[in-house]
């Protein structure tokens, strides 16, 4: 459990350490990198020591643009942990980037039944706690 | 390289009976050690004779089982760390030790209190999120975005699958209703004499849309376990031998994400399949029935069509017009599976081909059985095939 201000947040966080630590300070600071090879160029997520295109352990921290489309989603409508009871329901997506890399996130400004495969959508993000900020998405403004 | 096929039995099976408990009367071990004695009982063998024990990770240890049941030469121990693919995969394990001589007897067993255990498990949960914080993928860039348990995980495969082929909501409640008319045939199953109709699937509630209760696996309490050991012992030992014509085990890729999956449908057994069919030296066709692991109704059609039973996209309408009930082409799931007999891990199946291929499945059983399938699925969708035959 964190605290955010006097809020208490029950609901699971990443553990802020290593490559998955770094992804989430981009986070905090309204930034979505993923890892790209400086050997062949290749985008990944999620973070990896080596490439496994071409075994390089050298990368980068990539700028995306942020953009992509809905490529599967689920609609939550029983929570499994109780923090998440009043949001249900809710849907949880994957979201192919424009460079490649898919990302586990949640839509928030679409009601569940108006969801199509491939729908345009871009990143935002939330500060859940004062440590952790989540990328979310919405609608991409055209 | 000299092939196992043939040269390994199972000789002995053993279950508790499957029950939903306001609380554990026992613990995971004690009540898979119930399933142990049976099963050496019916192999017709002593504790002492067991030189081999594959638990399943996260259930038991085999030091336990040993201690308890009073082996002090354990020969050898394993555990493959495929999650519930792990009961199939474990034949193999110790098929492979057997036939290496290292060791004579493995025993196998997995089990759970996985009802009443589970609402245990979910009160720790309420007061501490970070307790089941799984893998460190799953940790960091799933679960924070509420995307916890395994109906939120698969039904992004099913979702992407409706999207892809057309594949509809009748058609997942086909093998829904084929497992519960089976149950209804088997007096073991948790939901023998609760039959079910299609208005009762299209009616029932979501739990993390595209599926609904119906399509997830019942949470138990049970156990099971089996002996394994080489065609030579077992022509002297009780019962009438199950043999191993084919084994393979295959993992997604990358295996431990499943959002960045090249293939989102690939799966465990899409790669194990082939392996296991060309060890047996047979084809689809040649195999009487299939107990294919069903933690969610989808995940058979999507193994069916991984595994070539049909082509991909064709998985829907191949478990319609009773293709896979007993008396069908293919019958799926002659117990019930882990959706109307009760989630033991898969153990059921192997259990239940087992049974089927004795000829011993009373009034489930599949007539004339000689060969049947049965797979095994875990973590993001790992995976086990094995072929038995009679």
């Amino acid at each position: 459990m964190t605290e955010k201000g006097s809020q208490s947040y029950w609901k699971p966080l990443p553990l802020l350490e290593g490559t998955s630590g770094e992804f989430y300070g981009f986070c905090k600071n309204r930034e979505l990198r993923f890892q790209r090879c400086t050997g062949c160029g290749k985008w990944r997520h999620v973070p990896r020591d080596m490439c496994a295109e071409c075994g390089s352990w050298e990368w980068e921290w990539a700028k995306s643009s942020g953009r992509g489309k809905l490529f599967t989603w689920t609609v939550v409508t029983l929570a499994m942990y109780p923090a998440f009871k009043d949001e249900v329901p809710y849907a949880v997506a994957l979201i192919e980037m424009e460079e490649g890399p898919r990302i586990v996130s949640r839509i928030v400004d679409v009601p569940p039944e108006d969801l199509t495969m491939d729908m345009p959508l871009e990143v935002f993000f939330e500060d859940v706690t004062d440590e952790v900020t989540l990328p979310k998405f919405r609608r991409a403004s055209s | 390289m000299q092939s196992l096929k043939d040269q390994i039995c199972v000789v002995g099976i053993g279950e508790t009976p499957f029950r939903r408990l306001k609380e554990p009367d026992g613990t995971n071990l004690s009540i898979q050690l119930k399933a142990c004695e049976a099963a050496i009982a019916d192999a017709g063998l002593t504790n002492k004779d067991i030189d081999c024990i594959l638990p399943m990770e996260g259930v038991a240890h085999s030091e336990e089982i040993a201690v308890n049941l009073g082996i002090d030469d354990l020969r050898y121990q394993a555990t493959v760390r495929i999650a519930a693919a792990a009961p199939a995969a474990h034949i193999m394990a110790g098929g492979m030790a057997i036939h290496a001589g290292i060791c004579s007897y493995a025993l196998v067993p997995a089990g759970w209190y996985g009802y009443s255990g589970s609402i245990r498990v979910r009160q720790v949960m309420a007061e501490n999120p970070m307790v089941f914080s799984g893998g460190p993928t799953a940790r960091d860039f799933y679960y924070p975005h509420g995307m916890n348990v395994p109906p939120q995980w698969f039904s992004f495969m099913c979702r992407y699958h409706m999207n892809k082929y057309g594949t509809t909501r009748e058609q997942l409640g086909a093998v829904a209703l084929t497992f519960r008319k089976h149950a209804q045939k088997n007096p073991h199953a948790l939901m023998h004499g609760r039959p079910m109709t299609m208005e009762d699937y299209l009616g029932c509630r979501m739990i993390s849309d595209p599926y609904c209760l119906f399509d997830c696996s019942l949470e138990c309490d049970g156990a099971c376990a089996f002996v394994v050991t080489t065609l030579e012992r077992a022509r002297d030992l009780k019962q009438k031998p199950v043999y191993l014509m084919g084994f393979g085990q295959g993992q997604p890729y990358p295996a431990d994400d499943l959002s960045n999956r090249t293939d989102i449908l690939e799966m465990g057994v899409t790669k194990a399949a082939p392996r296991a069919f060309e060890m047996a030296g047979i084809t689809h066709k040649d195999i009487d029935f299939a107990e294919i692991y069903d933690a969610f109704g989808f995940q058979v059609i999507e193994q069916l069509e991984e595994m070539g039973f049909c082509k991909r996209g064709e998985g829907g309408p191949f478990v319609e017009g009773g293709r896979i009930e007993i008396g069908g082409e293919l019958p799926v799931n002659t117990h019930g599976g882990l959706m109307s007999e009760g989630h033991v891990l898969g153990m059921n199946h192997i259990i239940e081909a087992v049974k089927q291929l004795r000829g011993d499945a009373g009034d489930h059983q599949v007539k004339d059985a000689e060969i049947g399938l049965v797979t095994g699925y875990g973590d993001f969708q790992d995976g086990s095939v094995v072929i038995l035959r009679r």
